[in-house]
């Protein structure tokens, strides 16, 4: 009936079906509390989509209404060619199992009894496994990475631990299709990482479908098949990360706030302010670290033209890579960027105190 | 942490039942009067005695009340069982949804109003006195359950349920302390002989009609322990199980309220037990699953309130310790020792 293993021929990796279909849909609660409308999008099989949105938009509105837990208030979410709303409970808990922010805190259970609870729309009414259950959860135990704890307490688990007990046990509930409600939150880069992997291996190896929720912007372009970039009162600009980052739909994802999309490099950056210009020559990995703890402080460097007045220049090949340099007299030769900033900062606040009051004044409550 | 292997249950469910049975025996054989074993087990096996006082002590007196404390701590434990997983707070036990102040509040009306108004004494009236007294206790419980149930379909939090419950407690105490003060001296004490409680009030009868009625309900909290169970893990995850939450919720609510409710107005309020219960079964065996634990609950609940009127009627005492005095005695410093060792388990673990 079920399939015992996830050792499955990657097939259907180009499956174009769409396992979920949002089409025209609004989310809110009432008609009063509309918080995003005029949703389209869709999930396939065998594919990570991830869910992006700066806090506020709607996205665990969005997440809750999936998974059934409220009502979509216009329009239709169509999972496995029925509408969503037309499901009873036990016939969805076979089609999406859900991992949830809800602090998993049942008492006395070890991993494996939870991970078991995962086959209940299975079982008898008195929850009874058979042989056939156990191997299902003794298979998610192990490709979740948590079955040399399998009879340790949940509450004695690591949060990274107690999450990959969650996602085991939506394992075991064999659904077509996984939602997960922000999964790498709290979770240090190790552990974020390994659940990514395992959301792969398991969208890639298994054929689900999977639709997680996250902050987490670097791993979501990394290791996303999809997003679906969620903006403030709709709509859903969904797509393939590297087209996201070609058609520039990062840039509006947080708004008016200051963070800036760096098309090159394919991470955000925090805009700063900046107080003073300061030239500088030399390039690659020196000049990038230089260049950010300069524009933390306010100094935006720039190429060396004619003006030489101030200058700085790396080399690598000198022993003290930096050096700075005031009317072509050497200042100061160093290796340490903390102890340039400092004496860059005492010589362009003498020299500059009185030409360039008047220009910034706006920026001086910054400082 | 070592699991708990199946060899680990099983040697506690044949300990617990062994001490169940030791201890039904020895409430048989253990009172004022003294009985020797050997006449007592020659009384259940040919079912006469040559002594007449005897078999009427055991047969009248001290079958009835095992029977009775037995159900009732299976019943109260079961109930205060299901509160806690419902509530997920350690504190819930059978009287925090009031039911059992519904109960008093019932009583109440009943002595107090055949007392002040017909100038009737239930005491005096045998049978009918009692009958009524039961009646009266159940139509409260019930009363306030019906409310819970009503208000747990309207709202959706568990813990807006739980207050409501609470809340519904004082007001019934309220109005019992209002109808205390406007009654006769006499009244008043025969209600406070009530709230007591006691496993000794049942004849035979009674005692097996009360035995069927408590293993009936529990029987169908059995029927629930797969909701019990996922519910356990958090509403949400529940629904997303294909549980139908508010429906379970009132199938438990109801369970329990009616196990409440049967065993106060046969014993009066009995405090403790479905709270420290419980507790001792979630220590005794570490697991989440309502299966195992009701069962557990069931039979250290008996061994429980078998226990405690043991302890309440312990030879050299001419009359019986009010049972709750009993029960709080032994179920407080139950409860605090597990709870100082659950922690000393989870800083070890740590």
């Amino acid at each position: 009936m079920q399939n015992k293993s996830y050792d499955i021929p990657e097939n259907n990796l180009l499956s174009t079906h769409p396992l979920v279909v949002l089409e025209n849909v609004s989310i809110g609660y009432g008609n009063a509390k509309i918080v995003a409308r005029k949703l389209f999008a869709t999930i396939e099989c065998g594919r990570v989509v991830c869910l992006l949105g700066s806090n506020g938009t709607g996205k665990s509105t969005l997440i809750r209404t999936l998974c059934g837990f409220q009502h979509a208030l216009e329009g239709q979410i169509v999972l496995n060619d029925k509408p969503l709303s037309a499901y009873s409970p036990q016939k969805l808990s076979k089609e999406l199992s859900v991992v949830l922010t809800d602090k998993v805190d049942i008492a006395n259970a070890t991993v494996e009894e939870f991970v078991a609870y995962g086959r209940s729309p299975y079982t008898n009414f008195l929850g009874q496994l058979t042989d056939d259950d156990k191997t299902i959860i003794e298979t998610a135990m192990v490709n979740c990475r948590i079955i040399h704890k399998r009879n340790e307490y949940i509450a004695n688990l690591s949060d990274g631990e107690k999450q990959k007990a969650v996602i085991a046990k939506s394992i075991a509930q064999n659904t077509p299709l996984i939602i997960l409600d922000e999964p790498t939150a709290f979770l240090d880069l190790p552990a974020r990482v390994e659940i990514m992997q395992l959301l792969r291996m398991l969208a890639v190896k298994a054929n689900k479908a999977i639709l997680m929720s996250t902050h987490d912007m670097d791993l979501a372009l990394q290791m996303a098949d999809k997003l679906w970039i969620l903006h403030k009162n709709g709509p859903i600009t969904e797509g393939c990360p590297e087209d996201l980052l070609l058609s520039g739909s990062f840039n509006t994802l947080f708004g008016e706030s200051n963070i800036t999309f760096d098309i090159k490099t394919g991470l955000f950056k925090v805009f700063h302010e900046y107080k003073y210009v300061l030239p500088v020559k030399g390039h690659g990995f020196h000049y990038t670290l230089l260049r950010r703890a300069f524009a933390r402080n306010g100094i935006n460097l720039v190429q060396a033209g004619e003006e030489k007045a101030l200058l700085l220049e790396i080399n690598p090949q000198n022993p003290d890579v930096y050096s700075f340099y005031a009317d072509n007299i050497l200042l100061q030769s160093t290796n340490s960027i903390e102890k340039l900033l400092g004496i860059v900062i005492q010589k362009l606040s003498t020299t500059h105190s009185t030409a360039k009051h008047q220009e910034n004044s706006s920026y001086d409550h910054l400082f | 942490m070592i699991k708990t292997p199946f060899a680990y249950k099983m040697s506690i469910s044949v300990g617990m039942l062994t001490a169940t049975f030791i201890l039904f025996c020895l409430n048989l054989a253990m009172g004022s009067v003294y009985i020797p074993v050997k006449e007592t087990f020659a009384i259940f096996i040919n079912g006469h005695s040559d002594n007449v006082i005897w078999e009427n002590i055991l047969l009248r007196t001290r079958l009835p009340q095992a029977v009775t404390s037995a159900m009732a701590g299976m019943g109260l434990g079961i109930a205060g069982l299901m509160m806690q997983t419902l509530f997920r707070n350690p504190l819930a036990g059978p009287s925090v949804l009031g039911i059992s102040s519904g109960a008093s509040l019932g009583v109440a009306v009943l002595v107090m109003a055949t007392g002040g108004i017909f100038h009737i004494s239930l005491s005096n009236m045998g049978i009918w006195g009692e009958l009524s007294i039961i009646s009266a206790s159940m139509l409260g419980a019930l009363l306030v359950l019906m409310v819970i149930l009503g208000i747990s379909q309207k709202i959706g939090g568990t813990l807006s349920v739980l207050i409501m419950g609470v809340m519904f407690g004082y007001l019934a105490n309220s109005l019992v302390g209002i109808l205390k003060f406007f009654s006769r001296e006499a009244d008043v004490h025969n209600y406070v002989i009530w709230g007591l409680g006691s496993f000794s009030r049942l004849s035979m009868q009674k005692s097996f009609f009360f035995a069927g009625a408590v293993f009936v309900t529990s029987f169908l909290a059995f029927l629930l322990s797969k909701q019990l169970n996922l519910i356990s893990i958090g509403d949400r995850y529940a629904m997303n199980l294909g549980v139908k939450v508010k429906h379970a919720r009132f199938l438990i609510i109801l369970v329990s309220g009616m196990l409440t409710a049967i065993v106060t107005a046969f014993c009066g309020p009995i405090v403790f037990i479905g709270l420290a219960v419980p507790h001792i079964v979630k220590y005794l065996i570490r697991t989440s699953d309502h299966l195992y634990l009701i069962s557990y609950t069931a039979i250290t609940g008996m061994a429980v309130a078998l226990l405690c009127n043991l302890i309440a009627r312990l030879p050299g005492l001419d009359s019986n310790l009010p049972i709750n005095s009993v029960t709080a005695f032994i179920g407080a410093p139950v409860v605090i020792s597990v709870i100082l060792h659950r922690r000393k388990h989870k800083s070890d673990a740590e």
